[in-house]
């Protein structure tokens, strides 16, 4: 099938108004006819849910935590970004577009990222209307911040917890919909199959956690809103539950897999600290507007960090990207304090680590408090003690957490970080409309390939969570459901329902029935072991050869030996992790493909046979300036289709943050 | 570190449920407290036995998924964090530690330390919203909020919903939830045209789930771990007697 991703024609800053007023409206009495499924209540599932159910669609919802305010997003840290200007520093639409197609190194799709950066500002408006507390100024307006590769400041944040704020507010808009009755929401509930009739999406089959029982969901339109798959890696920044499951499933009837390959290791996280360690911990990205990054400069260093004069140190993020310095994108800053890892200069018992020091960001904001009370005869004690308040006041949950985890204070020592991953810019493959190649099965939010290229800057997936569920699919699911007014509700007695239960509880049955000796965890440690070395921060031929060998092998072997206690008629977390399990080695073995068959480096893709003489990603335009979109064919493996991305209005380049 | 673990098990909530005790190795105390229960379940597993079920996700304090009981407290021995941000430092070699699930009876039992705290979401269904829908809003900038209100309704929207004040409560009340989510709302210019419907919405639906009544016991703040304060029923409780000011004058 050829690929038609629909971008409307017309001049590229025109391209979305133009194309909204075009697109065929539902008249009302028909809206509460037609049913939509939501699977997935974070960030774009409960903003889709909600204002599709205020325009009157029948939409019912679901998420496998006990409550929809639960879902991944809430985890979020530091912040939003929109083109608002409000700081006048030269903000605008084209310079969020420029910034993140430039940031995404050349990756993504033109018309999709101008058409957020338009709608970015609208989300800032409807979060406030709805009460999110973001932080303000003292006269009283919106605060901003700056994030990794951008030069202005447009980030809106909420403390650390921006993402939970933004959650708390969708969730909010939702359950009013709940309320109403206007949305169904099904709780503790796991989306295991895409049912489709007639090649559309017609429903799906969904387990309920609590009995186990298997439930058969009829749709007009069903929406894939269940995140990224960042824990294919097993130690991942990702909530535990994150997993890839909804949307291998709808791969696997059909939808076709985006840049699976393109994740995002994000350069701040608190390192591993042994064998035991289940998930990583981020720290935000905003500490690195204040923190320094640095590693010794001698090789063996054996001083505690504040021992280390000066002199010695290397902050070489500030050597090396003097125009960026430690705001360089994600990807160039991760693979930087691999490189100085690697080198012998690392930090901590492991040496895996950098520092972030905050120490001068003290001694700074002290010294402007002083000056701002009057004090000017400060003495070191107190200008540090008001220094330490206004860090406190930007980042004092997330120095808190860092406390709780480590046990170190980092107001005293600088804090040990590793680059950890975070977040996958690939995911299903989606049309302008986010519609996937299944008609009727769309994906928003982290789960589709859509706006990041190969990299994401950071601030931008809450942006694009709420673009997509807010603004984008009230508009886009029209061009289908004005034309499924006449289809009436299919009873889920239909032999397709009946095949797709048939085959869930069949893999349930078969995964229950192995009874081998090795517990689920053993396999997903394992699978994670293999993408980390081969498919991480840095790959190469030889050495994704081998992975895709090795996750043969331990398919065939968590086929044979995995041990799955209980029954599938009950609350059982294990048969869940289990099923995820398998889906995140089928993907982990597609990653590695992916990442073999894109012979250049480019944004988290890095392949060592393709870098500049200064170890910079050496894109290559000529041969790869595409989206690869997989179809699944069983045994057959998979089959490459590529959408040329075309470059109308920004010229493409090297990325450069000298 | 070596542990005896003494753990709530029960098979749902039709069943009867009991302590059941094991014994740990091995345990660093750089451990979290939900790693240590990953090796006791790894453990049980290998031995041929039904792991325990707990609720988590995030593992970073945020969610509010994790609700265990332990040594006679909500989230553990420190006050200020959840359960998943405890580590094992923070016990000694040769500590029994007892846990259980959150006991209330509007949250009833599961499975093990697993309950249904459903009832939560139905509190914010019945009025913990401002009434926008989407495309209604105007410009963010032109409607300024002075930062200490903006602070207020930060520090009171932290709530992260775990219910560790109703576990705390000798009563079962949900009265510091509740209010933490009325008073986000009140302290804003945007939540004032609902602000004590909303108010008398909520404690209605919040009696209706089965929660107890509160008799100031104060051990939900204590308990916390988002360090939401009292100050927050007492706005609650004013808005709600308002709300029924106005209706009685209405009516
Ligand atoms: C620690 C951390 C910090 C971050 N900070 C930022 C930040 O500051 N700024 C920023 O822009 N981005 C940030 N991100 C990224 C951002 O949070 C996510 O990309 C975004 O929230 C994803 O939202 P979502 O709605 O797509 O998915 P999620 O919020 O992950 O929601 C997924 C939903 O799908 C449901 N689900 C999944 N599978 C199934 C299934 N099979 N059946 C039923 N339900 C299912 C889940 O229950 C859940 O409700 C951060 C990410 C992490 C990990
Ligand atoms: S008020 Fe505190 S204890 Fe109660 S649910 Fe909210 S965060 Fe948990
Ligand atoms: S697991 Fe999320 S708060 Fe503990």
């Amino acid at each position: 099938m050829a690929l038609d991703a629909k971008i409307p024609g017309g001049v590229l800053a025109e391209k979305w108004t133009q194309y909204k007023s075009t697109i065929p409206l539902v008249n009302p009495a028909n809206k509460r006819s037609l049913e939509i499924i939501v699977v997935g209540s974070g960030l774009a599932g409960a903003s889709a849910a909600a204002s599709l159910a205020e325009m009157g669609y029948k939409v019912k919802v679901f998420c496998f935590q006990d409550s929809p305010r639960r879902a991944h997003s809430i985890a979020a840290q530091g912040g939003i970004n929109a083109a608002k200007n409000y700081q006048n520093d030269g903000d605008s639409v084209y310079r969020l577009f420029y910034d993140t197609i430039k940031g995404g190194d050349y990756r993504a799709r033109e018309a999709n990222v101008h058409r957020l950066a338009e709608v970015s500002s609208g989300i800032i408006d409807q979060c406030v209307a709805q009460g999110v507390p973001f932080a303000r100024e003292y006269g009283g307006l919106l605060s901003n911040r700056s994030f990794g590769g951008t030069q202005v400041q447009r980030t809106f944040y909420a403390a650390g917890q921006t993402g939970q704020q933004l959650l708390l507010g969708a969730y909010s808009a939702l359950e009013r919909q709940i309320g109403y009755g206007n949305v169904t929401m099904l709780s503790r509930h796991e989306m295991l199959d895409i049912v489709k009739i007639d090649g559309k999406a017609r429903g799906i089959i969904a387990r309920d956690l609590v009995t186990g029982e298997l439930e058969r969901h009829f749709g007009h339109a069903v929406l894939l809103c269940t995140g990224g798959y960042g824990n294919v890696f097993y130690l991942s920044t990702n909530a535990m539950g994150s997993n890839v499951t909804a949307a291998w499933k709808a791969h696997k009837r059909g939808a076709y897999f985006g840049n699976p390959c393109f994740t995002q290791i994000h350069p701040t996280c608190i390192p591993v600290s042994g064998d035991h360690q289940s998930k990583l911990t981020l720290m935000s990205e905003s500490l690195r507007n204040d923190g320094r990054i640095w590693v010794p400069k001698n090789l063996n260093e054996t001083r505690p960090a504040l021992s280390i004069p000066e002199e010695e140190r290397d902050y070489y993020l500030e050597r090396r990207y003097p125009a960026f310095g430690n705001l360089v994108p994600r990807d160039v800053a991760s693979r930087a304090a691999k490189e100085r890892c690697d080198a012998g200069y690392g930090v901590g018992t492991s040496k895996m680590a950098v520092y972030l020091d905050y120490a001068d960001a003290i001694q700074r904001y002290g010294k402007q408090e002083a000056t701002k009370l009057g004090e000017n005869g400060a003495s070191e004690a107190r200008i540090r003690e008001l220094g330490v308040e206004v860090v406190k006041a930007k980042y004092g949950n997330l120095f808190d957490m860092y406390k709780q985890i480590t046990g170190e204070n980092p107001y005293e020592v600088p804090m040990r970080i590793y680059p950890a991953v975070h977040y996958t810019m690939g995911g299903l493959w989606v049309d302008y409309n986010l519609m996937t190649t299944v008609p009727g099965l769309y994906a928003l939010g982290e789960a589709n390939f859509s706006d990041h290229g190969a990299n994401r800057l950071g601030a931008s997936a809450l942006m694009q969570g709420l673009a997509d569920g807010y603004f984008v699919i009230p508009y886009t699911i029209g061009a289908y459901l004005s034309t499924e007014i006449r289809t009436k509700a299919i009873p889920t007695t239909h032999e397709a329902f009946e095949e797709a239960e048939n085959n869930v509880k069949n893999t349930l049955d078969q995964m229950l029935n192995i009874k081998g000796t090795k517990p689920v965890d053993y396999f997903h440690k394992a699978l994670g072991r293999i993408m980390w070395d081969e498919c991480g921060m840095s790959r190469n031929e030889a050495g994704l050869k081998q992975a895709i060998t090795d996750i043969r092998a331990l398919k065939e072997e968590f086929w044979q030996n995995v041990r799955i206690p209980g029954t599938s008629d009950e609350l059982n977390p294990e048969l869940e992790k289990a099923g995820r399990v398998a889906d995140f080695i089928e993907l982990g073995e597609l990653m590695c493909i992916d990442a073999l068959s894109r012979n250049e480096s480019c944004g988290g893709h890095f392949r060592e046979e393709y870098q500049t003489e200064e170890g910079e990603a050496l894109r290559d335009d000529d041969n790869y300036a595409f989206v690869s979109a997989w179809e699944y064919l069983g045994d057959a493996g998979y089959a490459l289709h590529k959408e040329e991305l075309i470059y109308e209005n920004i010229k493409i380049a090297q990325r450069s943050y000298k | 570190m070596q542990l005896t673990i003494k753990v709530w098990r029960q098979k749902n909530n039709k069943t009867k449920g009991k302590f059941e005790t094991h014994q740990l190795s091995n345990i660093s105390p750089d451990m979290s407290f939900l790693e240590m229960i990953d090796v006791l379940n790894i453990q049980m597993i290998e031995a041929g036995q039904d792991p325990v079920a707990f609720d988590h996700d995030c593992r970073e304090g945020i969610c509010g998924t994790c609700s265990m009981y332990i040594n006679g407290r909500p989230h553990g021995p420190h006050s200020g964090i959840t359960t998943c941000l405890l580590h094992m430092r923070s016990f000694n070699d040769g500590d029994t530690i007892v846990i259980e699930p959150w006991r209330s009876a509007a949250f009833p039992v599961i499975k093990d330390l697993v309950v249904d705290r459903s009832a939560f979401d139905r509190i914010i269904a019945a009025g913990g919203f401002i009434s926008v829908n989407t495309g209604n809003a105007r410009d963010a900038n032109s409607l300024p909020i002075n930062k200490e209100d903006a602070d207020a309704s930060f520090a009171a929207a932290a709530c992260i919903g775990c219910g560790a004040c109703v576990a705390a409560c000798p009563n079962g009340s949900a009265m510091l939830f509740t209010s933490a989510n009325v008073t986000k709302l009140a302290k804003l210019p945007q939540g004032q045209p609902e602000r004590y419907i909303r108010a008398k919405k909520m404690v209605e639906q919040m009696d209706k789930e089965g929660f107890g009544a509160c008799s100031n016991h104060g051990a939900c703040e204590v308990e916390c771990p988002k360090e939401i304060t009292l100050e927050t029923i007492a706005l609650m409780n004013r808005d709600y007697l308002t709300a029924s000011l106005i209706e009685n004058r209405e009516g």
